[in-house]
């Protein structure tokens, strides 16, 4: 297919350039996030041990709820101003085209997260050795969050306000991601072996990265009706 | 090349609602065809259902003698759409909104500058979408038309918020694309004058 290529890096670059223009939209997963985080440790006091417990899972709570925060207007606005109609009649396969828009979506809405971790970790006093583990589960979590993401957020398009619907949808989904990411890290800082969990996220994000445009495709055909 | 768009014994349902049953029509390369009708009758809905974007409950459409459906992909590379809404991202410049559409068409040979300035938008180009006014912002979705460069155009009320001039302008841009061996399948309530053959289809 030609042009395909293109269609997806033009479809990549008009998103990033709509977040540019809106700062906001791109900075309120990241806020979210690094207040929830943050705030724990105040609230439960400097107790080492108590901090480095929930630390993992606290983090990856917020990083799950930042995520399914910021899903919402991933087709919204398309939806509103007829520019997903030009998506689905265009000449590039529609699957492309949603991924580009989801891949635009992890660079402003995942990859921060991913990037701010390791101040995160540093506030749960969590071994310096454990702060890439983190930022590895983090990395493979949100990719594959973008990309389940992106089939609620084609489903729900349609629906008004439609938020509550789709974090149903997508959290069912999320929850192998949710309990193999923390783990994976809290077995990490107590220095046990913790591959496996790195593999799971990896075959998560893999097979939500080969199924995920195509269901999100169908799905916006659908919602489109 | 001449190319030909045939419907046959088309029936769409919205919900319950029957809008119409047994629509047919063949349109070739180099005419119009206008789809008439009162408000709510189902201009929009067989417009957007000859697009593909909704099923008909019963009926074919085929694109040159093979079914639409069967090839969407080969079907949507000839069709440009000029929707009810724009388009268009108002946070964007008409401009970088116009590369993106060129970007997604990999055989079109005009420039998004020329286009623009062809429409009248050459001050407009690089202010963002939003501060454009209505009728500018059609004017700019015309711009996608010609870019798309393909010959079949579907334009659901082309001629709202345009003053006179715009309209006759929407006029000859769609009289030049027919006469270039185009064709278009155009939903309006008014009246239209083309230099062009235009048949009618009324929906009841």
């Amino acid at each position: 297919m030609p042009g395909m290529l293109t269609a997806f890096v033009a479809t990549t670059h008009r998103e990033l350039l709509l977040s540019l223009r809106r700062p906001g939209d791109m900075l309120n997963p990241l806020m979210f996030f690094l207040m929830v985080s943050t705030l724990f440790p105040l609230a439960i006091g400097p107790d080492n041990d108590t901090l480095r417990e929930i630390g993992p899972g606290v983090t990856w709570v917020a990083a799950l709820l930042a995520m399914l925060l910021s899903l919402n207007s991933l087709f919204v606005s398309d939806y509103e101003d007829g520019s997903l109609e030009q998506l689905l009649l265009s000449a590039q396969p529609l699957p492309v085209l949603g991924l580009g828009k989801t891949l635009a979506h992890w660079l402003g809405a995942g990859l921060p997260l991913v990037i701010v971790a390791p101040v995160v970790a540093v506030t749960y006093r969590l071994p310096n050795e454990v702060i890439g583990i983190m930022m590895l589960t983090l990395l493979l979590g949100t990719i594959s969050l973008s990309l389940l993401g992106s089939i609620g957020a084609a489903l729900t398009v349609g629906v008004h306000r439609g938020t509550a619907l789709l974090s149903l949808l997508v959290l069912p989904l999320a929850m192998p991601l949710l309990i193999f990411g923390a783990r994976t890290v809290s077995l990490a800082a107590n220095n046990e072996v913790f591959s496996a969990g790195i593999y799971f996220l990896a075959a998560y994000a893999v097979g939500a990265l080969t199924l995920a445009p195509f269901a999100t495709a169908a799905a916006l055909r659908i919602s489109n009706e | 090349m001449n190319h030909k768009l045939i419907a046959k014994d088309l029936t769409l349902f919205r919900g319950e609602r029957c809008l119409f049953t047994g629509l047919g029509f063949a349109l070739e390369s180099g005419s119009v065809l206008a789809l008439k009708g009162a408000n709510g009758c189902g201009k929009t809905s067989l417009l957007r259902a000859l697009a593909g974007l909704i099923d008909f409950e019963e009926g074919k459409v085929s694109w040159d003698g093979s079914p639409a459906s069967s090839d969407a992909q080969v079907y949507r590379s000839q069709l440009a759409w000029y929707g009810h809404r724009t388009g268009f991202k108002l946070d964007l410049t008409p401009l970088e909104n116009l590369r993106f559409d060129a970007m997604l068409r990999p055989g079109t040979s005009s420039s998004p500058e020329d286009v623009l300035r062809s429409v009248g938008l050459e001050r407009q180009m690089g202010l963002p979408m939003r501060q454009l006014s209505a009728g500018q912002q059609r004017r700019a979705a015309l711009a996608r038309m010609l870019i798309a460069d393909v010959p079949l155009w579907m334009m659901d009320e082309p001629f709202t918020n345009l003053d006179v001039a715009g309209r006759e302008f929407v006029e000859a841009t769609l009289s030049q694309h027919v006469a270039g061996g185009g064709m278009a399948i155009i939903a309006t309530h008014l009246a239209v004058s083309l230099d062009a053959p235009l048949a009618e289809l009324v929906i009841q």
